[in-house]
């Protein structure tokens, strides 16, 4: 589903990803892990396609298509979805006509009926219950004033809503306390299927307790170092990332 | 400095000239109170058209105008049907004026407040020594509306229109309607007033609004005129103690327009309310100057303006508030924001204080900004294409400006005034 190769990348003229060559095949969760600093963000963006992230080598494709090439809209409406770090207040805007917004959009790129705003809002209200969210929160402002664990939940409830075929987790579990972080790992859980991915970037490796991944992959220094199966989450979570670069280097 | 002040350029004096002579050639004619309009064509030709030389318009210039020679509206114009199609769908009397004459075949006179029409709306607030535009007003004013609403009465929703048809394309024409509007004590209105046009003309209107005592008078505007057209417009308010002046103006329209607003607070417990939404593109240049006078204790004003700015357009806020010494407990508050859509666009903004009382709430501020970029990756990333992704922005930088207007059907009219700019825009 999604073949990196090769992949550079640079922010501001400084360069960060260094060469990254990565699969994640459909129906597989991969996670990837790495300190801080290592180039998980720049590659979440770079895949997700923000302003300011330069690639300089390499290729990304989605099914085959040159990702890369892609607005960031067409890159959603290919079924891409990037569940933000640090999710963006939007004020003026409200939550339900947001998520609305979203999902008709892509229902439009993908040749679809929209949905009016009854048919919409007994689907929002389906999902956010079972995020255990409060329906107050379809009618705030996009994130505004939320706190942190809102804002990721709201995060998780985009994604559930708009269904991606591939979603990138970018340290979702930054900022959850356990209750919060379970609710979350099930809502991607409950997302899981045959025909669709995940890479859910991550520090730590509590969230892997929740969400299984096939893969592990490390990040260090803008390169993928080593990739083995769930377990190496753990020799992680023993050595720290200092035992698995050393290795590498 | 100066010892000698410099003359006024001469395309200034030229363009002032020609009303003169307009004013001498129709004087015979022209109806109302001769007093008063011999008061403002002294005052004009003491004064002419305001230059850029003097405060109040450093930041509009007028030379176009100066140097289109207007004609007069033709009689009968012609059909209104297109420019009629166009007005908000309220369910209300309204009063038509077609190149700043009263329309009765187009109007749908109200039952529940007076309307006296067929001549200037002449009051006792308008300054023609002190605004020169007043002056020309004044001068020139042929028809108007006065209108007034019984004390304890609530006369629903009026509609208050001016149909620009600017006539054939190398005629522009010049018009100036004069109303007057009086609230008695605990009267209640809504006056929703809407300026559209076709062609090339100038519309310089003049209002006088009277609220009295425990009344409320709430002022929803929508000016859309005709892209060729300039357009400006005067208000005094005077509002007595408890009363309540509440107004909303949406300017889209005109290649250059000026919305002035004078609103004193003359009694204890007043309020007045001055916001706006002034949405420019191409070259338009739009203007919205307001001063208000804090005559008395315990008044408050707020104003909130938000400034939609794409092209090389450009947006002016002059906002003043004086507080006079007797105005304790005074509750003032200003804020004027600007989204630039374009690199070629700008906002000049000028907020203004003086305070005499020494116990007052005042606080006044200024943003200029753009589109966030974050806010727009968020929103493309979600699948929302660039245009439509902007379109939610802009309206979400407007949100707080309409937000206030408490009349749901003029709201509605107003917010979809502002998408169908917004569409014009994008096309």
């Amino acid at each position: 589903m999604l073949e990196i190769r090769g992949l550079t990348a640079a922010v501001d003229g400084k360069p960060i990803l260094h060469g990254i060559d990565l699969a994640v095949p459909t129906g597989e969760v991969h996670a990837i892990m790495g300190p801080n600093g290592s180039g998980k963000s720049t590659l979440s963006y770079v895949l997700a396609g923000r302003d300011g992230y330069e690639v300089t080598g390499g290729s990304a494709t989605f099914d085959g298509e040159d990702l890369l090439a892609m607005a960031p809209e067409a890159r959603a409406a290919a079924g891409l979805f990037l569940a933000f770090q640090y999710p963006v207040e939007l004020p003026g805007v409200g939550n339900a006509n947001f998520l609305r917004t979203a999902l008709n959009a892509l229902r439009r790129a993908r040749g679809e009926a929209e949905l009016d705003a009854v048919q919409f809002l007994k689907l929002a209200r389906v999902e956010a219950k079972r995020l255990s969210m409060p329906d107050d929160m379809l009618k705030r402002n996009v994130n505004v004033g939320f706190s942190g664990g809102e804002k990721k939940r709201n995060e998780v409830l985009q994604m559930a809503i708009l269904r991606p075929r591939l979603a990138i987790l970018d340290e979702t579990d930054s900022g959850l306390d356990i209750d919060a972080l379970r609710i979350v790992a099930d809502g991607v859980n409950a997302l899981r299927s045959p025909q669709s991915s995940a890479l859910v970037i991550t520090h730590y490796q509590r969230l892997l307790d929740h969400i299984v991944p096939d893969r592990v992959h490390v990040l260090a220094g803008g390169r993928i170092v080593r990739s083995g199966g769930p377990e190496l989450a753990r020799v992680l979570e023993e050595g720290g990332y200092a035992s698995v670069v050393a290795d590498a280097a | 400095m100066n010892a000698l002040a410099p003359l006024p350029p001469a395309w200034l004096r030229e363009g002032a000239a020609a009303f003169l002579s307009r004013y001498e050639g129709l004087r015979e004619r022209l109806p109302g109170d001769v007093a008063v309009r011999a008061a403002g064509a002294a005052a004009f030709r003491g004064r002419g058209l305001p230059g850029m030389r003097e405060e109040a318009w450093h930041y509009t210039s007028l030379r176009a105008l100066a140097e289109t020679r207007f004609a007069e509206p033709l009689t009968p114009v012609a059909d209104c049907a297109t420019l009629m199609a166009r007005l908000p769908a309220l369910d209300a009397p309204r009063l038509v004026f077609v190149d700043g004459r009263f329309r009765d075949d187009l109007s749908l006179v109200p039952t529940l407040a007076a309307v006296r029409v067929g001549g200037p709306g002449y009051g006792t607030l308008a300054q023609p020594g002190r605004e020169q535009m007043v002056a020309l007003n004044t001068m020139l004013a042929e028809d108007g509306a006065t209108i007034e609403v019984a004390e304890g009465a609530d006369a629903g929703t009026l509609l208050l229109v001016s149909l620009g048809t600017g006539g054939p394309p190398d005629r522009p024409v010049a018009f100036h309607p004069r109303h007057a509007l009086r609230l008695g004590t605990g009267a209640r209105l809504v006056l929703f007033e809407v300026a559209l046009g076709a062609g090339g003309y100038l519309h310089n209107a003049v209002l006088e609004v009277s609220v009295g005592a425990d009344a409320a008078l709430t002022h929803l505007r929508l000016q859309d005129e005709s892209s060729a057209a300039f357009h400006v417009s005067t208000l005094y308010a005077e509002i007595a103690a408890r009363g309540t002046y509440d107004s909303f103006a949406l300017a889209l329209g005109a290649r250059l327009a000026r919305m002035e607003v004078h609103a004193r607070l003359a009694g204890k417990g007043a309020a007045a309310h001055l916001n706006a939404a002034q949405l420019l593109g191409g070259a338009q240049h739009g203007d919205f100057t307001t001063v208000v006078t804090h005559d008395a204790p315990h008044c408050a004003s707020r104003q909130t303006v938000k400034n939609v700015l794409a092209g090389r357009s450009r947006g002016v806020f002059q906002g003043r508030i004086e507080v006079a010494r007797d105005a304790q407990k005074t509750d003032g508050y200003q804020m004027n924001q600007a989204l630039l859509l374009s690199a070629e666009a700008e906002i000049d903004s000028k907020p203004q204080l003086e305070i005499y009382a020494d116990d007052v709430k005042c606080s006044h501020g200024a943003t200029v900004g753009e589109l966030d970029p974050e806010q727009m990756f968020y929103l493309r990333s979600r699948g929302i294409p660039a245009p439509e992704a902007r379109a939610m922005l802009v309206r979400a930088f407007l949100a707080a400006a309409f937000e206030p207007i408490t009349h749901a059907a003029g709201r509605a009219a107003l917010e979809a005034a502002a998408a169908g700019w917004w569409e014009r825009q994008a096309s």
